[in-house]
């Protein structure tokens, strides 16, 4: 029948249209539909009614803990007064080499007497050319690398704003611990469990068997750990 | 559900008949026995064929032994034997089963040999992406022009000896990263490229390029074959920017009137290199890359390519790992059909609307890549021999299981009644689209189209019941098949597609939670991987938009691809887009092309 | 909304003491600027133009989640002359480069470029392809930067933030679109299409180039005269991040 289409297409708006003000009279004691990070969860959850708008900038959308943008650097809690304190890199160079775009570049630094110091000299990344894939975080074996979740990085200049150095990429463990926690408690633990097994390896160098289990599982432990 | 579905899957023990395609083979070296010989270079499999008599094996394939479908034609470069491949892989629409891969060696200064096009209707591109790639000179070829640079474009890029202007080393990683890195930016020291190679003789002016004539003078252009009022034909181009044309995407269209004479797709304007990098690349590095293709459906492609490179590396995968495979792999299916499908109601007028409350649940779908994988769109999901990461403990708030049950029970399935109550009946779109580019089964399989559009030509073939991967065995499902061939089969076939996808998401549900805390991954995943053996391997997989093929080929103990190439359901599916829209009025084209459902990410490569 | 300026004393009028508090000095520029600028930012329509990934991203970004109707921004048009801004969301090839310079150039002023993504900032993770040009910027004037791969919607809004800022700092008497001097001035070369890319701004340097790449001396360029300033495989050069 000729008009239907347009009947049932205007009943879809329609519904949806108010789905949203069902949905407002149930938060109406609660804070409200909008601009209310309780409700935004729900709303753009699977049970989410009506309409489904993030009103970006006033409400963000909570980033998951996995999620990637462009990598930054891990380094201990700052010293009083300063922005960052010791790498956790140790310039052993896989993220470059393991980089799929090899935006990564690293000068190893030098100890006085020309042997290489494990910390870098100086770290780079042309996120002109970071493709976000992770895989710079995923391999490195000191946790020093990691996704940072900081998508608001417009700019008016990429030639100043777009390489990224040291000072840049560098931030406190504590900042990784606020965006990923359960991801970071994960890693804490892997790591104290791989440092255990060694010690117990340097302790009796012939009992092979337990010092495998450990790393086992620790090996496990760190992989359940990605999962964060 | 039974609980015998939930036991862990074992594989079946092999069967000693002879498949398909070991059937054909040993028929062909019966048959042409001066011809073909078998490959016995380690690794390597399939027959080698002398190169002027490929169309005389082909014949016989085709008509004799039922292998009708030409799924993917690719050059290689063997730089060290002097000679330029040409590798054939051919499939059994009937009966299902491997390829008969079919290989012809040409010299490599002259690389001549017949072309495919008469037998096979697909090779079409495929042998013009070839030309481009490789400079083999197909004769017999209709139209043998550069497909994916453009005409005037010096060299043939695929080619091992061939450079571009940045060039940096043969393989990744580069050694100027580390330890002694310091960041160049080549293009700012080099702005012109002093190091691109210019054919001899040649007087830059800037304003005598016209490399388009060509395109041009390969439109048929038969004045006088009009009866009755003669008419003028007008060339019109739709593209390369064009709301319609999703994307880069060029058609030149010769019409009479309002009816299209002939058609011709234009294409590269996204060609981003793919298979050059991907050649540079090491194993591991591609998997990134493998998203870009068909960006729609990144969690696919990289299935295809983990398959690929896991044949060849000779892994297993862990049972937990193949059930979230399969479970990223549908619901990507769902997420790019309900894509194509708001495109294809945009191109047939129903502007935005059904697009916008599609794209409500392919939010919530991507919300669940991005909780499980780091990224909405381009996942980098997969490993080799597993996943990268376990589903997650809660997305958006609500435990992984429960979110997705409340998804694929309760979404999904009600967002595609709204929309099939909405759309399928609509008065316009059964107007628009019903006898609107019609594909005849025999022209569908001819032209190597794949996915759902065979399938809608009333085909039956897919890839998950044809050549079974992962476990895809284990589940019920059926294939989804429409029997007319136009634009509304092709809308009616995704639909039947994604409630068959939910069918087996029901399935795997269960056993997600069985295999919970099981490993999803066999060993330690390698930075630096190095493949065991020599060799070549092809995998397939049934993407959303068609079959989805990786051709690798490597050294023993080398770490990067010597060859990778991908076979791309949207670029194949393309030939069917002229001799689809002949006939039919200017208008129609926009929705016979949206129907096919392209990404110019795989379109290009 | 808040008037610029307001009281603000144009330097070359001088009032007298007793009446500073009751005269206000401004021009119309001052005075137009804010109204002019609040009615442009808020209406910027973009260019239907989709190039790879992020094109999705793009769509995403005005669909139903992220609705760019809320700052005015919905109305994506087919054509470049009725468009304010140019996304260029994603790879630019050297075969599209022609293309998308010939599209800017018919956009009427004022019009924006919002490279989105690394790919259309600086060639990103295909930069080192054939085909691929490492930078939109080389060809057009990019006013803000989205860096990603892809960006996510999220932050698209947030370039599309900056941009408002931008066109807030914009005034209307040094608004070069009103110069009508140099008809000429907004259109920006066209590159061509020959073994390579061709910029025709450059045409100088190519053609010296390929007069000294002849075939009885197929050697590079670069590798035959090492007099010549290193080329990028020989020595790379630093670029210190300011």
């Amino acid at each position: 029948m000729y008009g239907l289409g347009i009947i049932k297409g205007m009943g879809v708006v329609l519904r949806h249209f108010v789905r949203s003000y069902v949905d407002d009279v149930k938060w109406v004691n609660k804070g409200g539909r909008y601009y209310n990070d309780e409700a935004l969860l729900v709303r753009q959850g699977p049970k989410g009614e009506g309409i489904k708008t993030v009103f970006y900038p006033e409400e963000k959308l909570p980033m998951p803990e996995r999620f990637r943008f462009v990598p930054f650097l891990v380094t201990d809690e700052p010293p009083p007064g300063q922005r960052w304190g010791h790498d956790w890199c140790t310039s052993c160079g896989i993220c470059a080499k393991v980089c799929p775009p090899q935006c990564i570049w690293i000068e190893r630094g030098k100890q006085p007497n020309g042997r290489p110091k494990p910390e870098p000299e100086k770290f780079f990344i042309d996120i002109d050319i970071c493709m976000n894939c992770g895989y710079c975080a995923e391999f490195c074996p000191f946790d020093a690398i990691k996704m940072d979740h900081d998508y608001e990085l417009a700019s008016y200049d990429r030639r100043t704003a777009h390489i990224h150095d040291k000072e840049r990429l560098s931030k406190p463990i504590s900042y990784w611990r606020e965006i990923a926690p359960k991801k970071a408690e994960a890693e804490e633990l892997a790591r104290q469990m791989a440092e255990a097994a060694k010690a117990k390896k340097k302790d009796k160098d012939g009992d092979g068997r337990e010092q495998r289990i450990s790393e086992a599982v620790a090996r496990q432990l760190y992989y359940q750990g990605l999962q964060y | 559900m039974s609980d015998t579905t939930l036991d862990p899957v074992t594989t079946p023990p092999p069967v000693d008949t002879l498949t398909p395609a070991q059937e054909a083979t040993a028929r062909l070296k019966e048959l042409h026995p001066n011809i073909v010989s078998d490959d016995t270079r380690e690794g390597y499999e399939g027959l080698i064929v002398y190169a002027d008599s490929i169309t005389e094996v082909a014949k016989s394939l085709r008509d004799e032994l039922g292998f009708n479908y030409l799924s993917s034609v690719t050059g290689v470069d063997y730089l060290e034997e002097g000679k330029l491949e040409v590798v054939y892989h051919l499939y059994n629409i009937a009966r299902g089963g491997g390829p008969v891969v079919l290989k012809a060696q040409v010299n490599r200064d002259e690389p001549v040999l017949p072309s495919l096009t008469p037998i096979f209707p697909g090779a079409d591109f495929q042998e013009r992406e070839a030309f481009d790639m490789y400079g083999f000179n197909f004769l017999g070829h209709p139209d043998l022009r550069r497909i994916l640079t453009w005409d005037g474009f010096n060299g043939h890029p695929l080619r091992k000896d061939w450079k571009e202007p940045f060039y940096e080393e043969e393989n990744k990683p580069f050694g100027s990263r580390w330890p002694d890195g310091q960041v160049f930016r080549a293009e700012e020291h080099n702005p012109y490229g002093k190091n691109v190679q210019y054919p001899p003789g040649w007087v830059p002016t800037g304003d005598e390029y016209d490399v388009e004539t060509d395109v041009y003078l390969g439109l048929s252009y038969s004045r006088d074959s009009t009866p009755g009022l003669k008419t003028d034909k007008v060339t019109v181009n739709l593209g390369p920017q064009h709301p319609s044309t999703h994307g880069v995407f060029r058609m030149v269209v010769t019409l009479d009137g309002e009816t299209i004479v002939d058609l011709k797709p234009v294409m590269g304007y996204l060609h981003r290199n793919h298979e050059q990098i991907g050649e540079r690349n090491t194993f591991n590095m591609n998997m990134p890359y493998t998203d870009r293709l068909d960006y729609l459906s990144s969690m696919s492609n990289n299935l295809g390519y983990a398959i690929t490179i896991e044949k060849l590396f000779d892994m297993t995968v862990p049972e937990r790992a193949e059930w979230i495979r399969i479970l990223m792999v549908e619901l990507t299916r769902i997420c790019n059909h309900l894509w194509a499908l708001g495109f294809l109601l945009n191109d047939l007028g129903a502007l935005q609307t059904p697009m916008l409350y599609f794209y409500l649940e392919r939010e919530l779908i991507l919300d669940f890549f991005e909780a499980t994988s780091g990224a909405r769109m381009l996942c980098n999901y997969m490993r080799f021999g597993g996943l990268a990461y376990d589903l997650p403990d809660e997305v958006r708030g609500v435990p992984t299981l429960k979110f997705l049950e409340e998804l694929i029970f309760n979404r999904l399935p009600s967002v595609l009644d709204q929309g099939d109550d909405l759309i399928t009946g609509n008065e316009i779109v059964r107007a628009r689209a019903i006898g609107v580019g019609i594909l005849t089964p025999q022209d569908a399989i001819a032209m190597s189209t794949a996915g759902p559009l065979l399938r809608a030509s009333g085909v039956p073939y897919d890839i998950r019941r044809a050549e079974p991967y992962s476990y895809y065995e284990h589940l019920d499902f059926d294939v989804a098949v429409r029997y007319n061939g136009d634009i509304y089969d092709r809308y009616l076939i995704r639909i039947d597609e994604m409630r068959q996808s939910l069918r087996i998401l029901e399935q795997v549900l269960p056993h997600l939670k069985r295999t919970m805390g099981a490993p999803i991954i066999g060993d330690k995943p390698q930075y630096a991987m190095r493949a065991p053996r020599a060799g070549e391997s092809y995998g397939r997989v049934e993407n959303p938009k068609g079959e989805l093929g990786y051709y690798v080929t490597t050294k023993r103990r080398s770490g990067n691809p010597e060859r990778y190439h991908v076979r791309a359901p949207s670029f194949i599916n393309l030939t069917a887009l002229g001799p689809m829209s002949r006939g039919y009025k200017i208008a129609d084209v926009v929705a016979i092309l949206g129907s096919i459902d392209i990404v110019l990410g795989e379109v290009d490569r | 909304m808040t008037v610029a300026n307001t009281g603000a004393i144009a330097g070359d009028v001088s009032v007298p003491d007793e009446l500073a508090n009751n005269v206000f000095i401004t021009n119309i520029a001052k005075l137009l600027d804010p109204v002019y600028n609040w009615s442009r930012r808020n209406s910027i329509w973009p260019v239907t133009f989709g190039l790879a990934c992020c094109a999705i991203e793009m769509i995403c970004t005005a669909s139903s989640r992220f609705d760019l109707a809320r700052f005015g921004m919905e109305v994506f048009r087919a054509t470049p002359r009725q468009a304010d801004l140019m996304i260029i969301s994603g790879t630019v090839t050297k075969k599209m480069v022609p293309t998308i310079v010939r599209l800017y150039n018919q956009m009427p002023e004022p019009r924006y470029v919002l490279s989105m993504g690394a790919c259309a900032s600086g060639g990103g993770p295909f930069k080192e392809g054939y085909n691929v040009v490492d930078g939109i910027d080389k060809f057009l004037p990019v006013d803000v930067y989205v860096p990603g791969c892809p960006p996510t919607p999220q932050a698209l809004i947030n370039g599309l933030i900056a941009l408002q800022e931008k066109i807030d700092q914009q005034s209307i008497s040094t608004a070069p679109w009103y110069d009508k001097k140099d008809p000429t001035a907004g259109l920006y070369p066209v590159p061509v299409l020959g073994p390579d890319l061709v910029d025709v701004r450059q045409l100088d340097i190519i053609r010296q180039e390929a007069t000294r790449y002849t075939p009885e001396n197929p050697v590079r360029a670069a590798e035959a005269e090492p007099t010549e300033p290193p080329d990028v495989e020989d020595a790379p050069k630093t670029v210190e991040p300011q």
